[in-house]
């Protein structure tokens, strides 16, 4: 056994409601630069849908993740070793611009500088590509909110899927009824084909935490890890030809503050913590014959962190005590392994994704709110579980290999909580025999109710800080002693303010943030205390407060 | 005795152009890692890519087996495996012509593409345009000797002009006279090659350094730590990126690509 330490996220599907908002802040801090206008890291695909770039689950034709071959081996699924370098020269399937859409802005100049006429001037479409007039015809999020999806419907792979395996005809009626969003990061998997697939070996999973990065130095620009990735996570930037991925916004993650989706995540939706695992066992485990078994293995390799014997390992490999104490704390584990709600997408590519997702029950309450039922009722929503195979379906097919008895499982959990819970919230005894229909006690409900519902900013976010002993290796950080509490905090250097070494960005962020979530007063406007509010002033007469005190009296009246 | 300009060309500018290469392959590899890379247009185009760019690399690479096998290879050893000057010549004008078409072939078809597709040539830069001079001029010269030698059989003598003198380089006893005797078609070759050679380290070409052959031999996860990366701290490293816009695509030739390149490799003080 050795024991690594793993950054890990959780998505509560439910409490996604499809803003975009992670998408965009991602946008700005990590792909506003040319060469990656049509990337997006995290990108929110509205479900049934094509996702982005179009298409990519059918890897029949994108040939990504790997596949086992016929000693029962794990392999690339684009081809062995020499089968790879010989496609070097033109990568035989990597998507292209149009699969992922072409970028462009609008010509607003025109709207200022176009000379009088007796037409409105238009900002016209230029691509970001060629800087010509172009027709906006697709983007990553086109079919958003089912947008257009009638006509586009039939290029989903999961429901192409679904009905080749059913043999059934599927009404374009349910999709009126079921969806739901899912946003998508880097799966910073602990099989990566990406990393595999890289000629150069330029892409590396940091040991300490199991962020996947690519080193921008060493990358060739063979582009074998697009084909390779069978999420499409990966980019490639046509300006500086080096491959792109989403780094787990590593720089906030090294001082403990989470990733720009996740703090920016307006329905609070995401989690991140630490997963002990067992690296010697991955392998193994990714080469599971029957891929229906691939999420127990995936969950087999997540270690008890409060196991002593893992402990004593983990020490003994090199995990420090803190991230120990994290791992024990992780609200990732605690919803991927004690509560068994939280599953990975698509673990059939057998790269065993670290981003998880509790799928999302609100399909089918919406449907008996919809219905007339009542959606909070545990018989009721049981039953429809049971009975809505179409939705059940789906969702196996993103998240178990197709099994749908593990899907139903985790779905007839979260149903038990809202019955559950609405006994309580009402006054009620709870309904132990709720609890015990799902195999979970009432404790542990309440555990998972606190969790996905209450959970608050440091729940959600348990993040160790990268070890200051070190520091020197952080690519931002400035002087190691500088950090909030540190001997060096607030110091300057030797020639006044602006003197000295510059602070790190994200340590200067981390500070304010801390600042502003705890101190008593969000505002930081103490110094206004006392003063009158002009707009509730009558005009009449000089109350107290009027003016700010005279700079003599400063002092006394404080 | 060998003129002046024989001297120069074949017994001074082989160590210039060495120097160069080597000198040139390492300041880059030291101080422009980030701009070493294939620079792929595959992302804008991809079916005459497909076709092209394999055609073109295997072509090259069959180029180079035979360079290497017509001038490293001496003629006493071939005689003495019993291969005649006629079995030898008609074997490797066979082949060298196949190679040389294929790739010339490829080149062609790869040039079209990037004139002819929008974004593949507004990511053109003078560099690869130098670059494609170049490469053209060589092969062009270089398939010229084989055809010429099918009518004019002195010129098939390479293996007793040009082969001796470029096997003497290697001992630092430039054989200046050898390659004074070989015809004006090789000698045109060779000095295209050398312009070629002295530019292949400042141009995208190095790609050719780092084929990934090692591929072959490592292990598929690699884990790396954090404090194992080749980061010296807190060193400010000026940003490579430019903003998105298509304002930066007015002086396509001149920023474009290289400008990512020559800021990075300013910052590499």
């Amino acid at each position: 056994m050795r024991v690594m330490a793993q950054v890990a996220m959780v998505m509560t599907l439910d409490k996604c409601i499809g803003c975009h908002t992670c998408s965009v802040t991602c946008k700005q801090a990590w792909t506003n630069r040319a060469g990656t206008e049509y990337v997006w890291f995290n990108n929110v695909e509205t479900r049934p849908g094509q996702g982005y770039p179009r298409r990519y689950e059918d890897q029949e034709k994108w040939r990504g993740g790997w596949t086992l071959n016929r000693r029962g081996n794990l392999q690339l699924k684009s081809g062995n070793r020499l089968q790879k370098l010989f496609g070097i020269f033109a990568s035989p399937v990597q998507p292209e611009l149009d699969d992922y859409y072409e970028p462009w802005t609008y010509d607003y100049e025109n709207l200022v500088s176009a000379p009088a006429s007796d037409d409105f001037p238009v900002a016209r479409p230029k691509s970001l590509i060629t800087g010509k007039d172009t027709k906006v015809e697709w983007s990553a999020n086109w079919d958003d909110d089912l947008g257009g999806t009638a006509a586009t419907e039939e290029q989903d792979p999961v429901l192409q899927k679904i009905r080749s395996d059913s043999e059934e005809q599927i009404r374009l009626e349910f999709e009126k009824t079921f969806m739901f969003y899912l946003p998508r990061i880097c799966e910073h998997c602990l099989n990566p084909s990406c990393m595999a697939s890289c000629p150069s070996g330029a892409i590396y999973k940091r040991a300490e935490d199991g962020i996947v990065l690519v080193d921008q130095d060493r990358c060739r620009g063979w582009r074998q890890c697009i084909t390779g990735c069978p999420y499409k996570k990966i980019y490639y930037n046509h300006k500086s030809g080096k491959a792109e991925k989403c780094t787990f916004c590593y720089p906030r993650v090294e001082v403990g503050i989470p990733t720009v989706c996740a703090e920016t995540c307006v329905g609070r939706m995401r989690y991140i913590g630490i997963f002990l695992y067992d690296a010697d066992r991955v392998t193994e485990a990714a080469a599971t014959p029957d891929e229906k078994d691939l999420y127990e293995a995936q969950l087999e390799l997540m270690l008890d962190p409060r196991d002593p014997e893992v402990q004593r390992q983990a020490l003994a490999d090199g995990v420090p005590e803190d991230w120990l104490e994290a791992a024990r704390r992780s609200p990732v584990y605690a919803l991927a392994k004690d509560l068994k709600v939280a599953l990975p997408l698509h673990p059939e590519y057998r790269t065993m994704p670290m981003v998880w997702y509790v799928p999302p029950l609100s399909p089918i309450v919406d449907l008996l709110r919809d219905q007339g039922h009542d959606g909070e009722d545990a018989d009721v929503l049981f039953g429809a579980i049971e009975s809505l195979r179409i939705p059940v379906e789906y969702l196996a097919e993103l998240f178990t290999a197709g099994d749908t008895e593990i899907v139903t499982a985790v779905l007839r959990k979260l149903a038990a909580m809202r019955s559950y819970m609405r006994d309580i919230t009402l006054g009620q005894d709870p309904d132990e025999s709720i609890a015990e229909s799902v195999g979970m006690t009432g404790s542990q409900i309440q555990q998972m109710y606190r969790l996905m519902a209450i959970a608050k900013y440091d729940e959600r976010y348990v993040i160790p800080t990268a070890h200051l002993e070190e520091a020197h290796g952080l690519e931002e950080m400035g002087c190691s002693l500088d950090v909030d509490g540190g001997p060096g905090m607030g110091q300057m250097g030797g020639l006044g303010e602006a003197s000295g070494r510059p602070t790190p960005v994200a340590i200067e962020n981390f500070n304010a943030l801390r600042i502003r979530q705890t101190s008593d007063d969000p505002t930081g406007n103490t110094q206004l205390a006392g003063r009158v509010n002009l707009l509730n002033w009558d005009g009449q007469g000089n109350p107290e407060g009027l003016f700010p005190a005279r700079e003599s009296e400063k002092g006394g009246t404080r | 005795m060998s003129s002046v300009a024989d001297i120069l060309l074949w017994g001074v500018l082989p160590y210039v152009v060495l120097l160069v290469v080597i000198g040139g392959t390492v300041w880059r590899y030291k101080y422009d890692q980030f701009g070493w890379t294939t620079r792929s247009s595959q992302l804008y185009e991809s079916r005459m890519l497909r076709i092209a760019s394999p055609l073109f690399h295997f072509g090259i690479l069959a180029v180079l087996v035979g360079h290497i096998v017509g001038l490293v290879i001496p003629k006493s050893w071939t005689d003495a495996a019993g291969v005649t000057e006629h079995m030898y010549h008609v074997l490797a004008l066979s082949i060298g012509i196949f190679a040389g078409v294929g790739t010339f072939l490829g080149l062609a078809l790869l040039i079209y593409r990037r004139r002819t597709t929008g974004p593949v040539f507004m990511a053109t830069t003078t560099n690869d345009k130098i670059m494609y001079v170049l490469l053209v001029a060589t092969l062009t010269a270089g398939l010229a000797t084989t055809v010429l030698s099918l009518w004019d059989t002195s010129e098939t003598s390479y293996r007793d002009t040009v082969s001796p003198w470029f096997r003497s380089i290697w001992i630092l006893q430039p054989d200046v006279g050898a390659m004074a005797e070989a015809g004006l078609s090789f000698k045109v070759h060779v000095l295209f090659a050398f312009v070629l050679f002295m530019a292949w380290p400042f141009t995208r070409l190095v790609h050719a350094f780092t084929a990934p052959v090692h591929y072959l031999f490592r292990p598929y996860i690699v884990y790396r730590s954090r404090d194992g990366a080749s980061r010296s701290g807190s060193v400010p490293v000026r940003r490579g990126w430019d903003p998105v816009g298509t304002r930066d695509r007015d002086g396509t030739g001149r920023r474009q690509g290289g400008s990512s390149r020559r800021e990075k490799s300013s910052s590499g003080r």
